[in-house]
């Protein structure tokens, strides 16, 4: 390709900077100030563009077009105002996870309202006005709307500059970003400041959408795609730093156009098409910045935020009580092929729910006991399932060979993604799990040659005799059991122990020479292997895998399975993933707007039950039995 | 021969010398107290020799070998226990489980997958309780302990790898004054029975006073004194920096200076 070429694609990557400015610059004010990550900074980007649409198509012409993209900003952050009056306000002192969990659970809730408002189709706007041509550049023709949002995304950032520089209220902004704590001792009213940047920042990303409505479709699809980049900018800039997210939203733009600038490569006669690789180029960007700069490349280490959540109780082996339950519940599930001879469905579910239950043991390990908050778990499960599909897919292995391979795959995924991420902490620590596990769904997604693309890898069906359900079954159940009990004997062993020590407090177990990274190695390691079990027997139980089961939202199903059942119980994420499953499959598939209803449920559990089910159960039986 | 020795150690955060060129060593069995006032640069110090800390330069010698720059759980396996300024234990774990982590990897058991951790070492660690006689609460959560009992846990926990010199940041800090000097009193009888060096620094001047074999001072970075508790309280540099010498003020009230 052309210099001039080149060239053309770097200006035009300025324009998608702009977007991902937008978006990116509202999250990471909102972040800084509150400690909040606003999973649902997206779906406000989102909703920007359906509104904007509706007020250019409904109004139209130049007020209805440019002044509807004003009223839409404004809009927007008055529902940000809202979300951070209603709901946040109750949660700044509950554990970060529930934190996210609650704005995850807004996702779902806005994406099936806008849904309901604006319906499925995607919907294209009008050009703007004034801004519909287009401008000779460097012999291509570049739109002018492109061109004026390459300029719109620097005006944006002088302005937020020098607001943050020069008014009080940017002064109180970057006080809080460094120490919210002493700006609320100082006497500030926090839940002023606290709604006002939420708005703002709400606002900011309202714009952003708002401003996409001449130049893409709004489509549904919006709301993950837009978190994605936002994450990937914010966090590459630095959490709280806004040069840090223009810097960072065109490293991410330009790399982009590179990929698409350069196309097709050939390297010793094999053909690279580098246009494939944008998703797989961005997160590992994201990736790189983190491992050489932690902290982003503006960022600054952020003060430690005082822990509010309850200690732990120490750990017990299984009392007789446990042990019959467990017991009693395995006999009912070795009998349950038996009733489902009059409802083949049954053995569908159940297989199910025991896939889940390893799914969610094996993160439950991690991120309980060793403290590692993993928004990838999907990785290892994917690694597990396509390991085992593709094994059958060019190979033609066997089944068995097949669900032996799928757990290597896995813990070779594990250990080297876990080398990375064992090295950061809290919120980056689940920011880069998340890129690793985009990274693997991004690969499988645009690698159509090797593993099928969105169509993923089809007959991975399993041999007899265990394409007969009740078989299949048995078979989960005594790998489900399997898993489980090993995950449980590790955590009794000394092994569990180091992790919990180091999960406590990692300057004393370093002080009585305990590896703490080495030990969160392994133990990232572990998990991912077990997870990959559940991957491997997940495509032989659909047939199928696609890269659809792998995406963020399966490791989202993993949180919400563990904090649903306890994440300071053992027991909890077998409960948890159990309810879950059972209520996905069930009333889930029942209602169109089943994404609205899991949100309802997961709100409900955040602000009514933040210990979980089991944790609920283990506290009112302390209660009952009064102080011992 | 001494078991520990400091040769010329220095740090600078920025262009604060925190650490400045400081020398000073330990003898076997002895009982050394580091003092001097806030910022003299006594944690700095301390944290370089359990290797929180890389000096920028000079040598901690343990033995004859140079542990400068090396990692805390490698200076830990040398023979080196310590307690923290804030007390704290393993927050999900009973005390006896505490004191058995410890022994865990004294053991080099750490990375057993297999045999459940609550039988082993227990009966050492029992024992390393009732020696700071906490071994009535073995099997509490840890963290229902009262701070001072906190602190005897880390003591037991600290004497787990049998080291032969003890580092300990205030351990009397945030104690009522009888519970200081019984804690003082009972490490002193644990170092004395097994022959451990101990290196700690306090505010407490009568724990000082009353304890330490030998006190070193720092202040503003530098080792101003070495000497025992009579040296040291009539040493004028010493009442200097604690005391000040009045003419402080003075400088300040001098023409020009004020506005």
């Amino acid at each position: 390709m052309t210099l001039d070429a080149l060239l053309f694609q770097a200006i035009n990557g300025l324009s998608s900077a702009s977007g991902l400015f937008f978006i990116a610059v509202g999250l990471s004010l909102i972040f800084g100030v509150t400690r909040i990550i606003n999973l649902a900074h997206g779906s406000l980007y989102m909703m920007g563009t359906y509104i904007a649409y509706s007020f250019a198509t409904k109004i139209g012409g130049v007020i209805g077009f440019w002044g509807g993209i004003l009223a839409t900003a404004i809009i927007v952050g008055c529902i940000g105002a809202l979300i951070e009056i209603l709901l946040l306000r109750r949660i700044y002192r509950a554990p970060e996870l529930f934190q996210l969990l609650a704005t995850f659970a807004l996702v779902l809730v806005f994406n099936d309202m806008t849904h309901w408002i604006w319906g499925s189709e995607d919907l294209l706007g009008p050009r703007a006005p004034g801004l519909a041509g287009s401008v000779e550049l460097l012999g291509r023709r570049l739109p002018s709307y492109d061109l004026f949002l390459a300029l719109a995304g620097p005006v944006v950032l002088l302005i937020l500059h020098f607001t943050l520089k020069v008014t009080r209220f940017g002064r109180l902004i970057r006080a809080a970003t460094q120490d919210r704590e002493m700006v609320g001792a100082l006497g500030v009213n926090q839940a002023v400041l606290f709604t006002s940047v939420f708005a703002l920042g709400a606002a900011l990303a309202g714009l952003g959408g708002a401003l996409q409505v001449a130049r893409e479709p709004a489509t549904l699809a919006t709301d993950l795609i837009a978190l994605g980049d936002a994450f990937v900018v914010v966090v590459v800039g630095g959490m709280g730093s806004i040069t840090g997210a223009y810097l960072a939203a065109v490293i991410i733009a330009e790399v982009k156009a590179l990929c698409i600038g350069i196309g097709v490569v050939n390297f010793g006669g094999i053909a690279v098409n580098f246009s494939k690789f944008t998703l797989v180029a961005e997160f590992l960007v994201m990736a790189i910045v983190l491992i050489v700069r932690p902290y982003g490349l503006l960022g600054k280490p952020q003060g430690a935020v005082r822990s509010v959540a309850e200690p732990e109780e120490p750990i017990r082996a299984a009392t007789p009580m446990l042990k019959l339950l467990a017991a009693v519940v395995l006999g009912l599930l070795l009998f349950l092929p038996v009733l489902a001879q009059s409802s083949p469905y049954l053995m569908i579910l159940g297989i199910d729910v025991l896939i889940a239950v390893i799914f969610a043991t094996s993160l439950h390990f991690i991120m309980g006991p060793g403290g590692m908050h993993s928004f990838g778990h999907a990785a290892y499960f994917g690694l597990g399932a396509y390991g085992a599909a593709l094994l059958v897919k060019w190979l033609a292995a066997p089944m068995g060979i097949a669900l032996a391979a799928a757990p290597l795959v896995a813990l070779a995924g594990a250990l080297l993604f876990g080398w990375f991420a064992v090295r950061l902490s809290g919120v980056y620590l689940a920011m880069l799990t998340l890129a690793f596990a985009q990274i693997v769904w991004a690969a499988v997604f645009q690698w159509e040659g090797f593993t099928g693309g969105s169509n993923g890898v089809i007959g991975v069906w399993p041999k007899p005799p265990f394409d007969q359900g009740w078989a299949f079954f048995l078979l989960t159940l005594a790998l489900a059991t399997i898993a489980v009990l090993l995950l449980r004997r590790f955590l009794f062993a000394p092994f569990g122990y180091a992790m919990r020590a180091g999960r406590d407090s990692p300057l004393r177990a370093e002080a009585i020479g305990i590896d703490v990274k080495r030990i969160h190695w392994l133990a990232f390691a572990i998990a991912g292997c077990i997870c990959g079990v559940a991957g491997g027997l997940f495509a032989f139980a659909k047939g199928s895998i696609s890269p659809e089961s792998i995406h963020v939202g399966r490791s989202i199903d993993g949180l919400v399975m563990v904090l649903l059942g306890g994440i300071q119980t053992l027991t909890g994420p077998i409960v948890g993933a159990s309810v879950f499953a059972l209520l996905q499959d069930t009333i889930m598939r029942q209602t169109e707007y089943w994404r609205a209803l899991l949100g309802a449920v997961i709100l409900v559990l955040v602000l009514a039950f933040p210990s979980g089910i089991v944790g609920a159960f283990s506290n009112l039986w302390r209660r009952l039995r009064g102080p011992s | 021969m001494s078991v520990l020795a400091i040769r010329g150690l220095s740090k600078a955060f920025g262009g604060v010398r925190a650490v400045n060129d400081v020398s000073f060593a330990i003898g076997p069995g002895e009982f050394l107290a580091m003092i001097g006032p806030n910022g003299a640069g006594k944690s700095t110090c301390f944290n370089m020799i359990n290797g929180q800390l890389a000096p920028d330069s000079g040598e901690i010698l343990l033995g004859d070998r140079n542990i400068a720059g090396m990692a805390p759980r490698a200076i830990w396996r040398l023979g080196v226990g310590r307690t923290f300024q804030v007390a704290a234990t393993f927050a999900s774990m009973t005390v006896v489980e505490n004191v058995q982590m410890a022994l865990l990897s004294y053991a080099g058991d750490l990375y057993r997958l297999w045999r459940p951790a609550a039988a082993l070492h227990r009966e050492r660690a029992l024992e390393l309780l009732a020696q700071v006689g906490m071994q009535d609460a073995a099997d509490r959560p840890s963290r229902e302990l009262a701070y001072g009992d906190v602190k005897r846990v880390e003591l037991a926990i600290a004497l787990a790898n049998e080291p032969r010199l003890l580092l300990m940041d205030e351990p009397t800090a945030g104690m009522a004054p009888r519970e200081r000097n019984d804690l003082i009193k009972l490490v002193k009888q644990l170092v004395l029975e097994r022959g451990i060096s101990v290196l700690f620094t306090e505010h407490s001047m009568d724990v000082v006073f009353s304890f330490a074999d030998r006190i070193i001072v720092l202040a503003r970075g530098r080792l101003i004194a070495d000497g025992n508790a009579a040296a040291i309280r009539d040493n004028p540099q010493v009442q200097e920096v604690y005391f000040g010498t009045g003419k402080t003020f003075s400088n300040e009230a001098s023409p020009g200076a004020a506005p």
